[in-house]
């Protein structure tokens, strides 16, 4: 079955701003989604529409196949969701918005509170159990926002940029949990400006851009797209002035520089034993640029 | 449907709890200001009023002009807050049905309206003699006058985009509304013309009413009364739904 289905939907926002410019999406049951898309691209918008948060101008939308404008409450209790931006009362206490939260779902407070504490553990805040949300850091108050999106048991999470302005261990973290809950079965559904946390995650993504849905793949395939690799060469000794035609494309950037671009029919071996020929050793390689930013810039350009 | 309730109204009691040096104690020291000015120095001047002392006649005014700012202003700032800081968010992804969520707005406002305005009948029977005249006139009228403002309350924080917005009713029309509702006498003193005005300020009937209630004195009719609190509650108890319903200013 299908997670979500949404069919040409539409928003304009009271300034007469059209951020969703009809847009078609849809995300499997179980699987692992990212939609992508830069600075206002109208994603925050989607997910606000989906989750009951803003009201949508025109179009329909499916939730594990129930229709989202007549069976709202019944869609509401599948989906959990981890905003983009912190929307807590910063002067209640942290298991007060987790079974507040859970109240709100019709959850009694005793099972609200096994959860609670369950959550609590898992995201590593139960020693700050007493404190005002106001007081945590910017890295614990996103996974106080991820452990109240779960306490109702949802079917589909969805987060808004969950790791933005977490540390690299706070990222690794959220990342491993995502998975774990990816692997009992949640439907996942993220947005992310960082490509290399859809890459390591997501099985199928959607690109966003100014309203527009411009490329729904699996990363599999966006990946296969990415045609060239470009490459940075540092050279052990001074290269000639003059570097003869290869199999590839091949650009001095200065005395010990090198700039190359691989296509799909050649390998880095390959065009290694191509300079070598030219006597031309090579120290270091590296990337000049991640292939999936230059692609994503590519279709949103 | 009773747990979303009660999530939502204790967590509001408690929000006003915490804060209850500013919400209990202006309304403790206006009704001693009160009892002093016009029991100590000016009541003797002044002498009956409706066959009271005057005093007497102008508590139960006092009262219920701390019932009604305090509902009026909980609801308001709760809901405003919770807009300002974007936690109605918790409550809008929620499957909370839109009336709980209303009611649970409109008993912490009559909650703190209950409590607040019990203080100050406990300050003012500190100072003086109190005998109700009719425990159940006074409560229903108290009930229904804090459900009317939590629900005008409630309003005002959905059209309400800034701070600014919040103080404006509560200055420029609940204050003027209440003094000049016979708070602090009886519309029979008055000339005629601003008599008939007066009949139209419902603030007046509420205060009327809830004079009856403690003294056995009143101007207006209690049916009256009754009925057009009724009515206006079920007025705004619908637009309010109908506005939460949309997400008016919230969800556009
Ligand atoms: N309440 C609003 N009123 C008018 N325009 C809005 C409103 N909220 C958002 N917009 C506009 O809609 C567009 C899409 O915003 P949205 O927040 O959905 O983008 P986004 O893809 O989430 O961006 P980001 O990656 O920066 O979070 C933006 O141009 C934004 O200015
Ligand atoms: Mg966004």
């Amino acid at each position: 079955m299908k997670a979500l289905t949404i069919k040409t939907l539409t928003k304009v926002y009271a300034n007469n701003f059209h951020a969703l410019k009809g847009i078609n999406l849809s995300v499997e049951e179980g699987d692992f989604f990212a939609l992508l898309g830069s600075n206002g691209a109208g994603k925050t918008t989607a997910i606000g529409i989906i989750c009951g948060l803003l009201n949508k101008t025109a179009g329909d939308i499916w939730v594990l196949g129930l229709n989202h404008s007549t069976q709202t409450n019944d869609v509401k209790r599948l989906i959990g969701l981890m905003p983009q931006e912190f929307n807590f009362d910063m002067f209640d206490c942290i298991t007060e918005i987790l079974n507040n939260q859970a109240g709100y779902y019709g959850i009694s407070r005793s099972k609200a509170k096994i959860q609670t504490k369950i959550l609590l553990k898992k995201m590593h805040l139960w020693d700050k159990r007493n404190d005002a949300a106001g007081s945590l850091s910017g890295g614990m108050k996103r996974r106080l926002m991820l452990a109240r999106a779960l306490v109702h048991q949802p079917k589909i999470l969805i987060l808004d940029e969950p790791t933005a302005g977490a540390d690299v261990e706070i990222r690794r973290f959220i990342w491993a949990y995502l998975k774990e809950l990816n692997q009992l079965g949640m439907t996942i559904i993220l947005t992310t400006h960082y490509l290399e946390e859809a890459e390591s995650l997501c099985r199928n993504i959607a690109i966003l851009n100014a309203g527009k849905v411009v490329e729904q793949t699996s990363m599999k395939k966006l990946l296969a797209k990415v045609s060239h690799q470009i490459l940075i060469l540092e050279t052990t000794s001074i290269l000639p002035e003059t570097i003869q035609q290869m199999q590839f494309e091949c650009t001095r950037l200065d005395d010990y520089t090198l700039q190359v671009a691989l296509g799909q029919n050649i390998n880095i071996t390959d065009m290694l034993r191509a300079l070598s020929q030219q006597g031309i050793s090579i120290k270091h390689v590296r990337n000049a640029q991640n292939r999936l930013e230059t692609l994503f810039i590519n279709l949103t350009s | 449907m009773w747990i979303v309730y009660k999530t939502i109204v204790i967590k509001e009691i408690l929000r006003f709890s915490r804060i209850w040096v500013q919400t209990i104690f202006p309304s403790i020291i206006t009704t001693l200001l009160y009892l002093l000015i016009f029991g100590g120095l000016m009541g003797e001047r002044i002498g009956l009023m409706q066959g009271v002392n005057y005093v007497h006649f102008i508590i139960p005014g006092v009262i219920l002009m701390t019932v009604i700012t305090n509902s009026y202003t909980n609801t308001m700032f709760a809901l405003f807050l919770a807009k300002f800081n974007h936690s109605i968010e918790e409550i809008l992804v929620s499957p909370a049905p839109y009336w709980i969520v209303l009611l649970g707005y409109i008993s912490s406002g009559v909650a703190r309206g209950f409590v607040v305005g019990m203080g100050v009948y406990l300050t003012a029977s500190f100072f003086m003699d109190f005998e109700i005249y009719s425990v159940s006139i006074t409560l229903v009228i108290f009930l229904l006058t804090a459900v009317l403002f939590s629900l005008a309350g409630f309003i005002n924080a959905v059209f309400a985009k800034s701070f600014s917005d919040v103080y404006v009713v509560p200055n420029f029309v609940l204050m003027p509304m209440t003094y000049l509702g016979g708070m602090f006498y009886s519309v029979e003193i008055l000339p005629e013309f601003w008599q008939s005005v007066s009949l139209l300020n419902p603030i007046y009937y509420m205060i009327d009413s809830f004079r009856l209630g403690f003294l056995g004195v009143s101007d207006a009719d209690l049916t009256t009364s009754l009925s057009m609190l009724l009515t206006t509650i079920a007025i705004l108890f619908v637009v309010s739904l109908y506005l939460l319903k949309k997400g008016f200013n919230i969800k556009n």
